[in-house]
């Protein structure tokens, strides 16, 4: 493999290993709702057993923890901190510092991915007709959105205010989103919203392809591919280096 | 060839002129500082050398290359040295450098380079662990990494203890004497006195002398004493000649006259007079007096 990318790439993975609040971000708060909800049924989830509701909505949760909010906060501390202004003198290049930081997302997608999804089996998640290579491409383009979101922020606001921003934002789409809540249960405002957001669109394609169960699948994949096309135009228009 | 050559550039910021017309070399096997107060254009006029940013008029040449359009080219054989450090604070000092010397295709070995700057007993440590001189040569080591013909160290020695100050500048100067050119940024006399082969001094966006520091002290002989305040300069001229300012704190300057004669007749005519002579300088100006005299001292900050 190329040298400097190899470099690269495992100077990525490093700095996300070694990060306690990342892989609490990444991998505790995705384990600790799936196991929670399932066993404390308070989720008007509408499935004979909630894990079938759960599974794929903490998946798509998984996707945009590592997508957004993990390479968000890391690049734009990394851009406070001068780190892509420093590297830009190097003969790295833009084009290998992007692609090792797509594998880093994948990497940690790929472990999320092997820890979770034997947990919900075990939490009694059954997956019926289960279309797996219909749900990768969900999560590759959930991942092209959301990476597109977090690039945004991370390329624009400063340290601490993207670090707030990007929780913020987690938050906002975790609740509204369809994730771990149902559309059905949201105020029909809120809903609209919920149905254009990219949360909410990987959530429903996620459970179309896995479950058997999307609210509105067809409507899903239009709006989680326009978020895959836009969202990256925008942060590469937006990004600012230093 | 010199490994930089910079003529006539301007850098300007919408209104702000950063840099107004600025023309100088750097050679290689030669430290060149670039000198100036904080805003006279040093760390925009290397940056523009490093390719961060375009000249808006002039042009510049590093290596024989333009950093605008050929950085990929540049950036294999330069080695910088950033005044923000650029590293994130939980990376660990080994792992860094061998991070920054698998990046070059002629990479220093990352152990020898860790030794090289004295960090082998913090390679484990991660950046926000190190005292601000640590920091600063570990910043040092990833500009070697490159074994670079050329290096721009903006500020290498700031924050930096009397001890690491020492370090710093003998990796600085055997850099030079492998025939590395570098180019060094600094607010602080005492390091372009110790370390340059030639002083470019910036004010305003402009080059205001260029030249080894003798060629700078040159031509500005004085005689500079300290006695008791408040010395009668009249009868002092008038029984040797000599004219003297005084620049308060019973400090006094005689201009142009350094010449040993000169001097007895200053001593004498103290003496004759019961005036003490606590402290005596005689030849050329201080590389601080070319400054002051030839900066208007800048927006400091």
């Amino acid at each position: 493999m190329n040298g400097r990318l190899a470099a690269q790439i495992r100077t990525e993975v490093q700095l996300v290993a070694r990060n306690g609040e990342q892989l609490l971000l990444t991998l505790g708060i995705p384990v600790l709702l799936l196991v929670f909800f399932s066993l404390v049924d308070v989720l008007p989830t509408g499935t004979d057993d909630p894990i079938d509701f759960l599974a794929p909505g903490v998946l798509a949760l998984a996707v945009m923890s590592t997508a957004m909010v993990s390479l968000g906060i890391g690049t734009g501390f990394e851009r406070s901190y001068h780190v892509l202004k420093r590297l830009a003198t190097t003969p790295l290049g833009r084009g290998r510092l992007i692609a090792a930081k797509i594998v880093g997302v994948v990497l940690v997608e790929l472990v999320q991915f092997v820890v979770l999804v034997p947990v919900a089996l075990a939490l009694g998640w059954r997956p019926s007709d289960a279309n797996w290579l219909l749900a990768l491409g969900g999560v590759v383009l959930g991942t092209m959105a959301f990476a597109g979101i977090g690039l945004t922020l991370a390329g624009r606001l400063r340290g601490e205010l993207n670090l707030g921003a990007q929780n913020g934002i987690y938050l906002v789409l975790l609740l509204v989103g369809g994730m771990v809540i149902p559309f059905d249960e949201l105020p029909s405002v809120l809903r609209a919203v919920a149905f254009v957001l990219p949360s909410g669109a990987l959530a429903d394609v996620l459970r179309d392809a896995l479950t058997g169960g999307g609210e509105r699948p067809g409507a899903s994949w239009i709006v989680l591919a326009a978020w895959a096309l836009a969202a990256p135009l925008v942060a590469r228009r937006l990004f600012r280096f230093d | 060839m010199s490994a930089v050559e910079i003529v006539d550039l301007v850098v300007r910021y919408g209104e702000l002129v950063a840099v107004a017309g600025v023309s100088f070399t750097a050679e290689h096997g030669a430290v060149t500082a670039v000198l100036g107060p904080n805003g006279a254009g040093k760390t925009t006029t290397i940056e523009t050398c490093e390719g961060y940013r375009r000249p808006t008029s002039g042009s510049v040449r590093v290596l024989g290359l333009d950093p605008a359009t050929e950085q990929a080219r540049l950036s294999e054989r330069m080695g910088v040295m950033l005044q923000e450090g650029g590293v994130y604070p939980s990376a660990r000092v080994r792992d860094t450098v061998r991070h920054y010397c698998a990046l070059y295709d002629r990479g220093v070995a990352a152990d020898d380079l860790v030794a090289a700057v004295g960090l082998q007993e913090r390679a484990a440590a991660t950046w926000r662990r190190l005292s601000g001189g640590e920091q600063q040569r570990l910043s040092l080591a990833l500009a070697l990494a490159a074994r670079p013909d050329v290096a721009f160290l903006d500020e290498p020695t700031a924050g930096v203890d009397v001890h690491g100050r020492d370090t710093i500048r003998s990796i600085v100067r055997r850099l030079a004497d492998a025939g590395c050119a570098v180019v060094l940024a600094t607010h602080e006399l005492d390091e372009a006195e110790r370390l340059a082969d030639r002083v470019i001094i910036f004010d305003h966006g402009q080059v205001v002398a260029d030249g080894t520091l003798d060629e700078l002290r040159r031509g500005h002989d004085e005689i500079r004493f300290r006695s008791a305040d408040g010395i009668d300069l009249e009868d002092l001229v008038r029984s040797t000649g000599l004219v003297a300012t005084a620049t308060g704190n019973g400090e006094y300057v005689v201009s142009s006259a350094t010449d040993p004669h000169a001097l007895a007749r200053l001593t004498a005519w103290l003496g004759d007079r019961g005036l003490p002579l606590v402290d005596l300088r005689a030849g050329a100006q201080r590389l601080e007096d070319v400054f002051r005299r030839l900066t208007s001292g800048g927006d400091d900050g």
